[in-house]
């Protein structure tokens, strides 16, 4: 079986492992850096809680090749914050309540952080549309909706101007 | 590890020359745009290719240009650079419309309009703008009119080997584009693009049958006369169109009609 070597930059950090072509960027990050806080929930494209950022934009892990990202810079959801020091989104989480089974959490919050990035994050309805490709089955939008609005309207959220 | 894809060699050519020479070389090899259509297939087997011909670093494929009479746009743009793009917005405001709803914002990231208009896929946005506006599909070897592009459930006029290079455009303000999409994959379920030409109408529909399509009765209705009035008598047959666990033909057909109606009143607004 061919293995390539993929050299990556995961949350700051270089990462090279010898994977098939056919790995997922989701499987490199959790079985070959041990990072684990990507989630894979349907394998199909469409829950996003594999959702990461390749090279500062939000993709869905499972929909990527590991060789596809080769070279790339990837931050997960572990690099994002600390259990001492949350990242501001996560910190807003946790005040209104946004998670419940956390299963989708990390995707959630990764996709929330790419909102603001591209200042999408104006009112309900748009943030609502931008979280479109993330899935909670405990259906706990509002405090997800919430927390991402809360996130862009008190952090120090540079605000960009608006690029998808 | 659960992996349903079959193993396959990986290539990263620099040009379009070394790519075109690989996919010819190979029977089964296959071009890697973004992989948001191509990746999804190979996991449910749909597609064995034994490599893949990753075209990313090609600068070729790239870029947006906006003339007085045509926009061209790179096969490796991003959905998410033509949504915002502000010479597309100013020159083909429909065809920026489409691709800011292309499946979601991380799709939009990796997904790339060359890929979308290969694949052919019937729940695909982009080949209802390339045959609405009645685009030129430039090859590494030869121009392709959209007309004789899409040929077919995801078949489409490119020879093994073929590469889509880019796509033009030419400029027509009164286009409106309307989908009803799945809400969780986000692929087309019916949509329909609208564009009024100095002489007629090009009136198309995707989602709804195996191929993308042109709609001949419906271009005469609204070449006649360009308002929603016009398809007061009209009604979508269900024959031909496609059945299955998300819609049925008969609604698929119902869909027709109103996302028409719905596009027409975007083209009428610009």
């Amino acid at each position: 079986m061919t293995t390539v070597n993929v050299s990556l930059t995961v949350n700051n950090e270089p990462q090279s492992h010898a994977v098939e072509p056919r790995t997922l960027l989701v499987h490199y990050l959790r079985d070959h850096c041990r990072l684990t806080g990507s989630h894979v929930g349907c394998d199909t494209t469409q829950c996003g809680c594999c959702t990461v950022h390749l090279n500062g934009e939000a993709v869905k892990s499972c929909t990527v090749l590991a060789v596809q990202a080769e070279g790339g810079d990837v931050t997960t959801i572990e690099g994002i914050g600390s259990v001492e020091r949350l990242h501001p989104l996560q910190e807003a989480f946790r005040r209104h309540h946004a998670l419940q089974c956390g299963f989708c959490t990390p995707g959630m919050v990764m996709q929330g952080i790419d909102i603001v990035r591209r200042g999408c994050a104006s009112d309900e309805r748009t943030v609502r549309h931008e979280l479109e490709g993330n899935l909670c089955r405990c259906t706990g939008y509002q405090g997800i909706v919430d927390a991402i609005l809360d996130y862009a309207q008190s952090s120090a959220a540079p605000a960009r101007s608006r690029r998808e | 590890m659960s992996n349903a894809m079959v193993d396959f060699d990986y290539a990263r050519p620099k040009s379009v020359r070394e790519a075109v020479a690989l996919l010819t070389n190979e029977p089964e090899a296959m071009a890697l745009a973004g992989g948001q259509s191509l990746i999804p297939t190979l996991k449910q087997r749909l597609a064995r290719p034994t490599l893949l011909v990753d075209v990313q670093d090609i600068d070729e494929m790239r870029g947006i240009a906006v003339s007085d009479t045509h926009v061209v746009v790179g096969a490796m743009t991003r959905h998410a650079e033509v949504a915002v793009d502000a010479h597309i917005a100013e020159a083909l405001p429909a065809l920026a419309h489409m691709a800011h709803g292309i499946a979601h914002p991380q799709v939009r990231h990796m997904g790339t309009m060359g890929g979308s208009v290969a694949h052919n896929d019937p729940g695909a946005d982009y080949p209802a703008a390339v045959l609405g506006l009645g685009a030129t599909i430039h090859t590494d070897r030869r121009r392709i009119a959209a007309d004789a592009f899409f040929t077919g459930l995801f078949a489409t006029a490119l020879e093994p080997g073929e590469l889509v290079l880019r796509i033009e455009y030419p400029r027509h303000h009164r286009s409106g584009y309307c989908k009803i999409a799945h809400p969780a994959s986000g692929l087309v379920n019916t949509g329909a693009w609208v564009t009024r030409l100095d002489d007629g109408v090009r009136v198309v529909i995707n989602g709804a049958a195996p191929c993308v399509f042109r709609h001949q009765e419906l271009e005469r209705l609204l070449a006649a006369r360009f308002d929603p009035a016009s398809l007061d008598g009209f009604r979508q047959p269900s024959e031909g169109l496609n059945a299955d666990m998300h819609a049925s033909a008969e609604y698929r057909a119902q869909l027709v009609t109103v996302t028409v109606k719905r596009a027409l009143a975007m083209a009428l607004s610009h």
